[in-house]
């Protein structure tokens, strides 16, 4: 898998996750992705990026165009320096909050991608990364 | 500070969201429309999100809120106008809006209001016509 083009954007207010969105979405529309993957990825993104806002305490999300023999994606990461997840596979469980929400930034994530990785551990920050393959 | 229009139409308020909200603005919506519907007395309350090229769980839970408020303020909520790709994304993210009434376009959601203060007039005989 080769990484072509890598950008990177902070994530430090509820402005910046509209921006990661919006970064997002035009690079979906590049790539040639179908309305219904684009709308999947970008709520994805903007999932991720709020949690990156709201539990890690801000942070940087980076948006690659990955390619793989003749297959195309988008390759997206999240990551912070916050508190970091104590309990992974409880996090990842649709309905856990710690925020008051629904539960479902996570699950709902790694639903909508085709790839998802997360490594997080208290005190060391957590990161995210997925793919969504045209 | 930037804020979405609400506008008043007879017994019913209004609210096309144009833009893509942050989180705040879209607080800030649930809030003013709250307060809306008790200072006007509404009846209705129609949201057009068909401009929304993306619903997220904060986004469906802010329509959920405001559908159940306005429940407890004697106002129906109607969301019209989802496009298909939002309304597949949600479903797969996991939110189908439970105890949202939605409606295709604002024409269809208009009659769907029209229908249900026509129906809680009759039930609260108060001696106007039930049409």
């Amino acid at each position: 898998m080769v990484a072509r083009t890598i950008e990177s954007h902070p994530v430090t207010t509820s402005e910046h996750v509209v921006q990661v969105r919006q970064a997002v979405r035009q690079r979906a529309v590049e790539l040639g992705f179908s309305l219904v993957d684009q709308t999947k990825i970008v709520t994805a993104a903007s999932e991720l990026a709020r949690n990156t806002l709201t539990h890690g305490g801000g942070g940087q999300a980076t948006i690659e165009v990955v390619v793989d023999g003749v297959r195309r994606g988008l390759r997206l990461g999240f990551e912070d320096d916050g508190p970091g997840i104590a309990d992974v596979e409880k996090a990842m469980k649709d309905g856990f909050s710690t925020a008051g929400g629904l539960g479902l930034g996570l699950s709902g994530a790694k639903r909508l991608s085709n790839e998802f990785s997360i490594s997080s551990a208290p005190g060391l920050g957590t990161r995210i990364f997925i793919t969504r393959w045209k | 500070m930037e804020r979405i229009p609400i506008l008043k139409m007879g017994g019913c308020l209004l609210v096309s969201i144009q833009v893509d909200m942050h989180d705040r603005l879209a607080m800030q919506l649930q809030d003013d429309l709250t307060a809306r519907i008790a200072a006007t007395g509404a009846r209705g309350v129609l949201i057009d999100i068909s401009a929304l090229e993306m619903v997220d769980s904060f986004i469906g839970r802010m329509l959920g809120n405001i559908a159940a408020m306005s429940r407890v303020l004697d106002a129906t909520t109607v969301v019209v106008g989802m496009q298909p790709a939002v309304a597949i994304t949600l479903v797969e993210l996991g939110m189908s809006l439970p105890g949202v009434r939605t409606a295709l376009n604002i024409e269809q959601g208009m009659a769907l209001l029209d229908a249900s203060i026509s129906a809680a007039d009759g039930e609260d005989s108060d001696g106007r016509p039930d049409d």
